[in-house]
C-alpha cells in the first residue's frame, strides 16, 4: 500500500469524525440554551440564576466534550495532512450543521438558508484552495 | 439589535482571539520536539506572553456571546452566519500579522460574504 493511500485511509475517517463532532458540538450547546433567556435577564440575581441552570444542563456538557473531541481530532488531522487538505474538506460542516439542526433540534431549515450555506461551502473551498502559508517561520525553534 | 452586537463579538471577538493566539505561537517559534518536557516548556513560554492571555480572553467572550445567542437564535442561522470570521480573520491577519492575502484568497472570501447574506435573508 502506497503512503498517500495509507494517509487517505487514515485521514478520510477522521475529517469524517470532524465534520460531525464540531456541529454535533454546536447543536448541543444550542439545546442546552433554547428557551435559556440568558440574553433578558432583569437583575444580578437573574442571571446566576439563568447560568447555573444552564451549567447544571447535560446538553451544555455534552457539547463542549463534543468541541474539545473535534478539536482534538482537527489538531490530530493537522499533524498527518496539509492545512489545505483539512480546511476545504471542513467546509463541509456547514452542511452538517443543517442537517443536524434539522434532525435533532426540529428547525425548519429554508431553500434559502440551503442555498446560502452551500454558497458558505464553496467560499470556504476557494479559501482552502489558497496557499496555506504567506509569511515566512518565526527563527525561534523548539 | 442585541443580535447584531453578539455576532459583532462572534466574529470580531472570537477572530481576535485566535490572532493574538496564532501572533503569540509565531513569536514562540515551531514545535518539533513533541516530547512531554518540551511540550511543558512551550506551555509555560506561550503562558508567559501576554498575546496569548489578551487571545484568550477575547476568545472566552466570543464563546459566550454564541452560547447567549443560541438562547434565542437557531443553530442552522447562528453557525453559518459566524462563518463571516473568514473574513474578520483575512482583515486582521493582513493588518494584525503582515500576512499576504491573495486574489484567489480574496474571491474566497467574498463567496463566504454572499452566503452569509443569503442565509441573514433567511431569518425568520
Amino acid at each position: 500500500m502506497t503512503h498517500t493511500r495509507r494517509l487517505h485511509l487514515k485521514t478520510l475517517p477522521l475529517i469524517l469524525v470532524s465534520i460531525v463532532l464540531g456541529p454535533l458540538g454546536n447543536v448541543f450547546l444550542g439545546k442546552a440554551m433554547k428557551g435559556s433567556a440568558i440574553a433578558h435577564f432583569s437583575s444580578l440575581s437573574d442571571l446566576l440564576a439563568i447560568a447555573l441552570r444552564v451549567l447544571a444542563s447535560g446538553y451544555l456538557w455534552l457539547g463542549i466534550a463534543c468541541l474539545l473531541g473535534f478539536f482534538i481530532v482537527h489538531m490530530l488531522l493537522l499533524t498527518w495532512a496539509d492545512y489545505s487538505y483539512v480546511q476545504p474538506a471542513g467546509s463541509l460542516s456547514y452542511l452538517s450543521i443543517s442537517v443536524l439542526s434539522y434532525l435533532l433540534l426540529g428547525e425548519v431549515v429554508s431553500p434559502l438558508r440551503w442555498l446560502g450555506v452551500i454558497v458558505i461551502c464553496v467560499g470556504v473551498f476557494v479559501v482552502g484552495r489558497t496557499a496555506p502559508s504567506t509569511t515566512p517561520a518565526a527563527t525561534g525553534v523548539l | 439589535m442585541l443580535e447584531a452586537v453578539l455576532f459583532f463579538f462572534i466574529v470580531v471577538a472570537g477572530t481576535g482571539g485566535e490572532l493574538c493566539v496564532s501572533r503569540a505561537m509565531k513569536s514562540v517559534g515551531e514545535i518539533h520536539d513533541f516530547r512531554p518536557r518540551a511540550l511543558l516548556r512551550f506551555l509555560i513560554q506561550s503562558a508567559r506572553l501576554p498575546w496569548m492571555w489578551l487571545g484568550i480572553a477575547l476568545m472566552t467572550l466570543g464563546f459566550f456571546s454564541l452560547l447567549t445567542l443560541l438562547s434565542f437564535q437557531e443553530v442552522s442561522f447562528v453557525v453559518p452566519v459566524s462563518a463571516l470570521s473568514y473574513a474578520a480573520g483575512a482583515f486582521g491577519a493582513k493588518a494584525f500579522l503582515g500576512e499576504r492575502i491573495s486574489a484567489h484568497r480574496w474571491l474566497g472570501i467574498a463567496i463566504v460574504c454572499l452566503g452569509v447574506t443569503i442565509v441573514w435573508w433567511s431569518r425568520k
